[in-house]
């Protein structure tokens, strides 16, 4: 156990400076720094903003890690940082960081996949992946659904999104609702006292038309737009906005669709554990729904806990372990950013 | 040994100087690169010189005012080394530098101004005054950052050095050479204490481009 290399993973694709320490499976530390309250003000993530914050919360966050996990930088075998996908301002911060330990150091970098990052960080919490598993990546930033065969190496897209993230969906429709950013908390809250049943809003690219080509596929624009237009109609016709109910029959339209077809992609591959990750499994019906087709479709469901949901360094840690023990070729110090990686490439 | 690196220009520029003088400098070939190109140009000078990053006892870093993701860069890359190190970062206003370097190759002596290409058709700038080669260098105003027509007119009439001065010659009456900083002579500047020294902050001189939520728009 102890003979397994310590590593260090970094992120910055988004909002989140994150750093953790990983041992094989086991998670050392997981320090994050956010600025996600400096974004309130806009309504979503300013590039630059996040960028900024990175740069400040770099150094703090390195060492509140090492702090949390009793180690030294000098103790840590490899370091691996979110190469993409991402904002790629925000990723340069983060890369730059690792670069230079790396070279500090004297140890190997890893550049890694983000989104790929989110499916092994479940092997801190539930050890090792089985052969072949299905994941469901959800939040502010991606929608995608991937069959992985093996985590360091052998990830397949099944599907992804076609306009908005999951996530972004949550927070345009906050907006309307006049509720606060970031939009999938609030719109959870007040959901909780809503009819889900109450409105039916559209399932984007759910038509036999569109599945002949989308099967695996979302869009969240249309459902947006239609809830926008509902809201109009009521607005318009001087009546009061009953917010729950939109927002609960919202969420139950965005988390139908995505079990939906999650599910349909087990059974359609003979696949019996699915990862279901990312930043908007903090929903509460996303949960809820995800566990009541996993039981009816005779599936395992392997959820990390919301913390390790969201963006962090342990996510990419954790992939970087498993990068390293598959015995892969580090990346140069001229290692770049791709801000648009595609989770089919593990490695940036 | 003083690493020195500067990522304010569309260059990067890594000079490596032991106690009497720069021994290794190295920089990208590719402008706008700051990413890719920086780590491997300290790797490089420290092999040039057979040095270890353990060789190294302090960073001086240009903290610009220049385009921010480069300038991120550089300033990350030096934190984040000086951390592991538990050495001393300097930061230097890229500014002060080629005002230095100016003077130092004989472009210019007494008053003068220096300006970097800020895009979006303005400059950031800084007035200077020079005693002459090797003399402190002496910041009288700036640094700042707009349209460079927008300069009071007894400040353009002083000789300009760097990009900005070559790529607004109708603002600009006198430009003069070098056009960007170089790693090398931050780090001569650094060694002899001519210019001020800084925390390793960005000079960003600009807030974020972004608008505050307003009223929402209809969608029909
Ligand atoms: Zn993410």
């Amino acid at each position: 156990m102890t003979d397994e290399p310590l590593v260090l993973g970094i992120e910055s694709s988004c909002d989140e400076t994150g750093v953790g320490l990983v041992r094989g499976t086991t998670l050392l530390a997981d320090a994050v720094a956010s600025s996600v309250e400096e974004h309130a003000r806009f309504g979503g993530v300013v590039p630059e903003v996040a960028s900024r914050a990175h740069l400040e919360a770099m150094v703090p966050t390195l060492e509140r890690a090492c702090d949390e996990a009793g180690v030294s930088l000098w103790d840590v075998d490899a370091i691996a940082v979110t190469s993409g996908p991402g904002l790629a301002g925000a990723l340069l911060v983060g890369v730059a960081a690792a670069k230079a330990l790396a070279l500090t150091l004297g140890k190997p970098l890893y550049g890694v996949n983000h989104v790929v990052g989110h499916v092994a960080v479940d092997q801190l919490e539930h050890g090792p992946l089985p052969p072949e598993c299905l994941a469901l990546l959800v939040s502010g930033g991606h929608t995608n659904l991937l069959r992985v065969s093996d985590i360091a190496s052998d990830v397949e897209e099944l599907g992804g999104t076609l306009d908005d993230a999951a996530g972004e969906a949550f927070d345009k429709v906050a907006r309307l609702l006049d509720l606060p950013y970031p939009g999938g908390p609030s719109i959870d809250a007040v959901a909780a006292e809503g009819d889900p049943a109450a409105i039916r809003f559209p399932r984007g690219l759910t038509s036999q038309r569109d599945l002949e080509r989308h099967r695996y596929d979302f869009s969240f624009s249309g459902l947006k737009t239609a809830v926008a237009r509902w809201v109009e109609a009521k607005e318009a016709a001087g009546e009061p906005v009953p917010v729950a109910d939109v927002a609960a029959s919202f969420r139950e339209a965005v988390c139908d669709v995505l079990t939906r077809k999650a599910f349909d992609a087990a059974r359609a591959h003979g696949i019996t554990d699915m990862v279901v990750g990312g930043g908007v499994t903090a929903n509460a019906r996303l949960r809820e729904m995800a566990a009541v087709r996993a039981e009816a479709a005779g599936v395992r469901l392997r959820t990390p806990r919301p913390r390790l949901c969201t963006d962090n360094g342990a996510m990419i840690a954790a992939l970087g372990a498993a990068v390293v023990a598959a015995g892969q070729e580090p990346s140069g110090l001229d290692l770049a950013v791709d801000s648009s990686l595609p989770p089919s490439e593990v490695r940036g | 040994m003083l690493l020195a690196l500067d990522t304010a220009t569309p260059d990067v520029t890594v000079a490596l100087r032991d106690d009497d003088r720069v021994v290794a400098t190295a920089g990208g070939d590719h402008p706008m690169r700051h990413g890719e190109q920086l780590a491997p140009a300290i790797a490089e000078v420290l092999a040039a010189v057979d040095a270890t990053p353990r060789d190294v006892t302090a960073i001086a870093v240009g903290t610009g005012p220049g385009p921010f993701t480069g300038l991120r860069v550089g300033i990350v890359t030096a934190r984040t080394m000086a951390a592991v190190l538990g050495i001393p970062t300097y930061g230097v206003c890229s500014l002060d530098v080629l005002a230095a370097q100016a003077a130092d190759a004989g472009a210019v002596e007494g008053r003068f101004l220096v300006a970097s290409d800020a895009r979006r058709t303005e400059v950031y700038w800084a007035a200077y005054d020079v005693a002459g080669p090797g003399a402190d260098v002496v910041r009288l105003d700036g640094p700042h950052v707009g349209p460079a027509a927008d300069l009071p007119a007894e400040l353009r009439a002083l000789p300009v050095v760097g990009e900005g001065g070559r790529l607004y010659p109708v603002a600009f009456g006198d430009v003069r050479g070098p056009e960007r900083p170089s790693a090398a002579a931050l780090a001569e500047v650094v060694a002899a204490e001519r210019v001020a020294l800084s925390d390793p902050e960005p000079r960003y001189l600009r807030r974020p481009d972004a608008v505050e939520l307003s009223a929402r728009k209809r969608v029909s």
